[in-house]
């Protein structure tokens, strides 16, 4: 094999490598992401529930996220594991129902991710002073 | 294979000229499964930033989250709020049963309990925040 | 009926390529008749230019895999009386490939994306080495049984949506094959095969919509086969072995 063929099948293996590799490794985050998202959704909805019939307020509110450090820990995690999730997910519908793919709509997605962290990560540290 | 068949392949290949599926082949149970599961999962993304906004509001004008809280008594946002509950508990109860039908192993006979499961398990949660709200 | 009173079946029938047209004929209504019988009638009796692929006609081949009534079936295993239920009866090719002429399609493209998924076995032992020795009860060979009966009719390939909505999707057929050979110990593709699959148009853009499942004739679950890949996947990338 000539030179310039070993290296077309090198680099045509490494990027082979690198595709099934990253594939796999959003499949690993996404599914991931969704056991946490699991237990963090069960909490959610069950304290919403329970909120809602108590009379939603600002002051339950932020009582119980000044209460101590179990609260915000635990929307800290919630909003970190919604902001893998979310853009991961998107980033299939995008593909498949607008046919939009490659390293632009990848990088709109990153931006989404910290907007997403961002924002929750502000969210609870603004309600939990 | 005639000339004009052969025409034909080579347009047929080159153009990508297919037909699709349309709803009659999607008349089955795990179709609508995946339908509520994605329909849900768009719903959240975009309401996620908006909820953080809102809560962000609690930092920089306490009196206008108290404002917007009393605005969420209203019926028509408390229906708003119910819907979200429902896609949240339909997108939770969705992908606990694809995790596990991708974790925990085949069972063809399990797959339609599952989903009746989890779309009944959504509808409770759904029924429950309605009737406390 | 027609005017001896016989009863007559009216059914339509895709003729052309992709911007064809379904066109009506009438044909004899008997008892047990399958659709492959409806559509041999049309090109032998009325209309002798209808393409159309067959060859078994007892269900063992696949070749005559058609969309009747939006659905991919088997047409020599479809009976009308099963599927006529508002006697009309709609013959149109398989859905997701290209259209050759009316209800012949290519298969070229579902038999690339075999290749692709790297659905052939990869040899390990030469003529000097001794039988491999497989346990028929072990894990890894009763996870082939399940699937291995695959005969390549695209059934599955028609019915998925996901090969309609993204098209390098490898669909299932092909990700049920490799699933097959990842399992096989006598196989030697290994890692190359698990990266084969591993891309946004492989085993991880299946959204378990099951499609391919309802519809396979021989009644195998791609669907499980490609949940079992995903975890193969998975748990190389973990590994460090992708």
């Amino acid at each position: 094999m000539s030179d310039t063929g070993t290296w077309a099948a090198d680099s045509a293996h490494r990027n082979r490598s690198r595709t099934a590799r990253a594939a796999a490794w959003r499949f690993v985050l996404q599914r991931a992401s969704a056991a946490v998202l699991a237990l963090c959704v069960v909490v959610h909805l069950a304290t919403m529930i329970y909120a809602v019939r108590h009379g939603l307020s600002s002051e339950a509110i932020v009582a119980r996220m000044q209460a101590g450090a179990a609260w915000p820990t635990f929307y800290a995690v919630f909003a970190a594991a919604a902001a893998i999730h979310a853009p991961l997910g998107m980033r299939t519908v995008v593909d498949e129902w607008l046919g939009l793919r490659g390293s632009a709509v990848d990088a709109a997605l990153g931006l989404f991710a910290l907007l997403l962290l961002g924002g929750g990560l502000y969210a609870v540290h603004a309600l939990a002073g | 294979m005639t000339d004009r068949d052969a025409s034909a392949l080579a347009a047929a290949r080159s153009g990508r000229a297919m037909r699709r599926n349309d709803a009659r082949a999607r008349s089955h149970a795990a179709y609508w499964a995946f339908l509520t599961h994605r329909l849900s999962g768009i719903a959240l993304a975009l309401f996620l930033p908006v909820h953080f906004f809102v809560l962000a509001q609690a930092l920089t004008h306490p009196t206008t989250l108290d404002a917007f809280l009393e605005w969420t008594r209203r019926p028509v946002v408390k229906l708003a709020e119910t819907l979200l509950v429902l896609a949240l508990a339909a997108h939770l109860g969705g992908g606990v049963r694809l995790l596990f039908v991708e974790f925990a192993g085949w069972r063809a006979d399990w797959q339609k309990t599952a989903m009746a499961l989890a779309a009944a398990a959504a509808l409770a949660v759904a029924l429950m925040f309605a009737l406390a709200a | 009926m027609n005017e001896r009173g016989d009863s007559t079946l009216p059914v339509r029938i895709w003729r052309g390529n992709a911007n064809g047209r379904f066109e009506r004929y009438d044909v004899p209504r008997h008892p047990s008749q399958t659709v492959l019988d409806v559509v041999s009638h049309v090109q032998q009796h009325v209309d002798p230019t209808l393409a159309y692929r067959f060859a078994c006609r007892v269900g063992m081949c696949g070749s005559c895999a058609m969309t009747v009534n939006g659905k991919a079936r088997w047409t020599c295993r479809t009976h009308v009386d099963t599927v006529a239920t508002d006697a009309m009866l709609e013959v149109a090719p398989l859905n997701n490939l290209p259209i050759v002429r009316d209800l012949v399609v290519d298969m070229a493209p579902f038999f690339d994306k075999w290749a692709a998924a790297k659905g052939a076995f990869t040899p390990t032992a030469t003529r000097h080495d001794d039988f491999a020795q497989v346990e028929p009860a072990s894990p890894k060979r009763q996870a082939i049984d399940a699937t291995i009966e695959c005969i390549g009719c695209a059934v599955c390939y028609a019915s998925c949506d996901v090969v309609g909505w993204k098209p390098a999707y490898l669909g299932p057929a092909a990700l049920n094959r490799a699933w097959t050979l990842v399992n096989d110990v006598r196989d030697g593709a290994g890692a190359v095969r698990l990266r084969a699959v591993s891309d946004d148009a492989g085993c991880q853009a299946c959204h378990t919509h099951q499609s391919c499942t309802e519809r396979c004739p021989k009644h195998l679950s791609p669907t499980a086969a490609i949940a079992g890949l995903k975890r193969r996947v998975a748990a190389a990338a973990i590994k460090g072995q992708l």
